[in-house]
């Protein structure tokens, strides 16, 4: 909506305004490598950094959420009795959060919040309360692919502002109401400066060099996809670990369960996933995904062909390459797309 | 190096075209740095595929008792010292049996850990790592370095007490001393140091990260329960989330499964996202194994694994 400049030797002032407001997040290093946390020095925030190691996932979508909690005991008055959890409270922020990852939100946005019916509390209420502010990317790394899925290094959708570095000042650029506020006081941009940071967006996305193709992905019947020969490749050396879909922004699949303690007891909702035998199994002992086969090609299948599908194109991968980074034995997303577009 | 890479090639080419097995099981260069991965050959010309290098990480044993129904035929597989020590341990177990498993052992030169390379060059992206000789030759954006193999071994390469492979059907290379020098016990011993609380406070750090994505139980070829104890469900004897209990529960089990059969393979430190050393655990088991019992996994087809036996002379000091 606007673009503004803020000096980089303003950038510490800005920031103690931000966490006097918020509770802010941002990419730290820890243990040499960019990890999520809570923000208490603001020196501390990372602004060179290729991506986080996990995803941001875990503020919409905590690996264990506490759903409600009840006494489990069924002839008391408060027996049984379901108490719902506080919502987020606290308004909150992610600073520095990558394109990709704001992106992937957006996606799941569209899964969890549908129409009436599929109106997930949980996840609207921590989305509604966190504002985000995204950092482009300057340095893309070799497994990144964004911009062959609908995303790119300085994607703007799902962000409430996008910060773009110039040297000694940052571009602003906002793009939501929160944005606005957040950049309230801040100088208008130059025209020469909104053509530094466009130029700069060139250049990262440039500087992509893996490339997917998706036409065919996307105009080919899903049982021809579903059949083809290269899933028994794919499955050999993988092991149902599990490992792409924890560490991956737009996996979403839950378990819930109910846990009692003696007299109490809560209802929590788990990370789940495909990739386990146990997510599929029914209570008759049928289990429609039965093989490794089934598991692998329903990860792959679900983000390029079954997402599209439903929710109109929308990929559910935004190439942030970290599944490609941290399976244990290379099964690499970006060839497995490859295989199911040739 | 590459003469070892050109001997695998040749052998499972013969192998494939003589009809001895129908598959090969190696390693191929893998698309990002490190990472070379578990290949399959099914035909002479797959078999250029296959490769050999310092980052053969994955236990291939798991494969063999991992293939799909309905593709049982005769497989050969790469197997360096502890990869055939997993073997012996599957046979003893009865979930392989040795007429369906062709060996191609190769004396192991130790394998690089590549989270201590990674973490030799803090929030860089590494965009290649080539061998030469004792050294990696790593770039990335703006820096070419040299690192110094040894520098950077996985930790169980460092106290791996038998590099050769203990059953073969071929042999890849030249074998190396029967005593490498590896100390087992150094992983160990830190546990032996601590009074029970700040054990329990050493293993809780251990695993404070995890994130219960189970990389470490199917990387490993011992975790080949049809339905591993953490996803029963009727009766659930764990629960499924990151509630403290519960992780620790997973991996206290896992490793006491492990006991008297873990070959210290560093398969599951390999896997694992977190970088969480699963193997202080194992290690530590696998020493109470050897000093209560004589016994140490993987090393004959012969003798009985200590857990499946009684004997009216076993130790009974841990119930007193
Ligand atoms: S693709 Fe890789 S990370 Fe995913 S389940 Fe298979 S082995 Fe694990
Ligand atoms: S599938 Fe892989 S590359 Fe795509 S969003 Fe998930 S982790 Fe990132
Ligand atoms: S544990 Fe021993 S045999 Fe296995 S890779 Fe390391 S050095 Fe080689
Ligand atoms: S691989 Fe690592 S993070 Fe995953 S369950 Fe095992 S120890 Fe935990
Ligand atoms: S527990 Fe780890 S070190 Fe031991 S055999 Fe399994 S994968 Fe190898």
């Amino acid at each position: 909506m606007a673009e503004k400049i803020l000096a980089k030797d303003k950038l510490g002032g800005f920031l103690e305004g931000l966490t006097s407001k918020y509770e802010v997040y941002a990419p730290q290093e820890s243990e040499g490598k960019a990890q999520w946390a809570r923000l208490e020095d603001t020196d501390k925030a990372l602004w060179e950094f290729s991506n986080t190691h996990m995803s941001p996932k875990e503020f919409f979508f905590p690996q264990s959420e506490t759903m409600m909690r009840f006494k489990n005991v069924q002839d008391g008055e408060e027996g049984m009795v379901m108490h719902s959890e506080p919502g987020l409270g606290d308004k909150r922020l992610l600073l520095n959060i990558r394109p990709c990852d704001a992106k992937a939100f957006q996606v799941l946005d569209l899964i969890f919040v549908q129409d009436e019916m599929t109106n997930d509390f949980y996840w609207r209420d921590k989305r509604e309360n966190t504002t985000l502010v995204g950092l482009g990317c300057s340095d893309p790394c070799p497994t990144c692919f964004c911009t062959s899925m609908n995303c790119g290094p300085h994607s703007t959708t799902g962000l409430d502002a996008l910060l773009v570095d110039l040297g000694d000042k940052l571009l602003v650029k906002t793009l939501t109401e929160k944005g606005e506020a957040l950049a309230e006081g801040l100088a208008d941009a130059s025209a020469e400066e909104i053509a530094a940071a466009e130029a700069q967006q060139k250049a990262s996305e440039e500087q992509i060099e893996s490339q997917v193709g998706m036409d065919q992905v996307l105009s080919r019947e899903v049982m021809e996809l579903y059949e083809a020969g290269h899933w028994s490749r794919v499955q050999e050396s993988c092991l149902n670990c599990g490992t792409c879909t924890y560490c991956c922004p737009t996996c979403h699949c839950f378990d819930i369960q109910d846990e009692t303690s003696g007299e109490t007891g809560r209802r929590v909702r788990n990370w789940d996933s495909c990739m386990s035998w146990l997510f599929t199994m029914h209570g008759t002992g049928h289990n429609p995904r039965g093989t490794k086969l089934d598991r692998v090609r329903q990860r792959f299948m679900h983000k390029f062909k079954y997402i599209p599908a439903k929710r109109g194109g929308e990929v559910g991968c935004v190439g942030c390459g970290r599944c490609v980074q941290l399976c244990p034995v290379n099964i690499d997303v970006r060839r497995v797309v490859n295989d199911m577009n040739a | 190096m590459e003469a070892l890479v050109t001997k695998i090639r040749e052998a499972a080419k013969k192998l494939l075209s003589d009809g001895t097995v129908d598959c090969v099981i190696g390693y191929a260069q893998g698309t990002v740095p490190m990472r070379d991965y578990p290949y399959f050959a099914y035909t002479p010309e797959e078999a250029d595929n296959l490769t050999w290098s310092p980052f053969c990480t994955n236990n291939l044993a798991n494969f063999l008792i991992r293939r799909p129904a309905g593709e049982k035929g005769k497989v050969a597989i790469v197997a360096q010292g502890c990869v055939s020590r997993s073997i012996v341990g599957l046979i003893k177990e009865n979930q392989i049996a040795r007429d369906q498993v062709y060996i191609l052992g190769v004396p192991s030169p130790g394998m690089v850990d590549r989270r201590k390379v990674e973490a030799l060059f803090p929030m860089k992206t590494i965009t290649e790592v080539t061998v030469d000789g004792e050294d990696l030759i790593v770039k990335g954006k703006g820096f070419e370095e040299r690192v110094d193999q040894k520098k950077v071994r996985r930790d169980n390469c460092y106290t791996c007490v038998q590099r050769n492979p203990v059953i073969v059907d071929e042999l890849m290379g030249e074998e190396g001393p029967s005593d490498w020098g590896g100390n087992i016990d150094a992983v160990a011993a830190p546990w032996e140091k601590l009074e029970p609380l700040e054990r329990w406070a050493a293993f809780e750090d251990t695993i404070k990260d995890c994130i219960r994505c189970y990389a470490c139980r199917d990387a490993c070829p011992l975790c080949y329960c049809h339905v591993c104890f953490v996803d029963e469900s009727q009766p659930q004897w764990c629960g499924k989330g990151q509630d403290e209990a519960d992780v620790a529960t997973f991996h206290l089990l896992r490793a006491f499964h492990c006991a008297g059969r873990c070959t210290d393979c560093g398969a599951c430190e390999s896997a694992c996202p977190m970088g969480i050393k699963v193997r202080r655990f194992t290690s530590k088991i696998e020493k109470d194994v050897r000093e209560l019992y004589g016994y140490t996994p993987g090393l004959d087809l012969e003798s009985t694994p200590p857990l499946s036996v009684y004997r009216p002379n076993d130790p009974q000091e841990f119930i007193k």
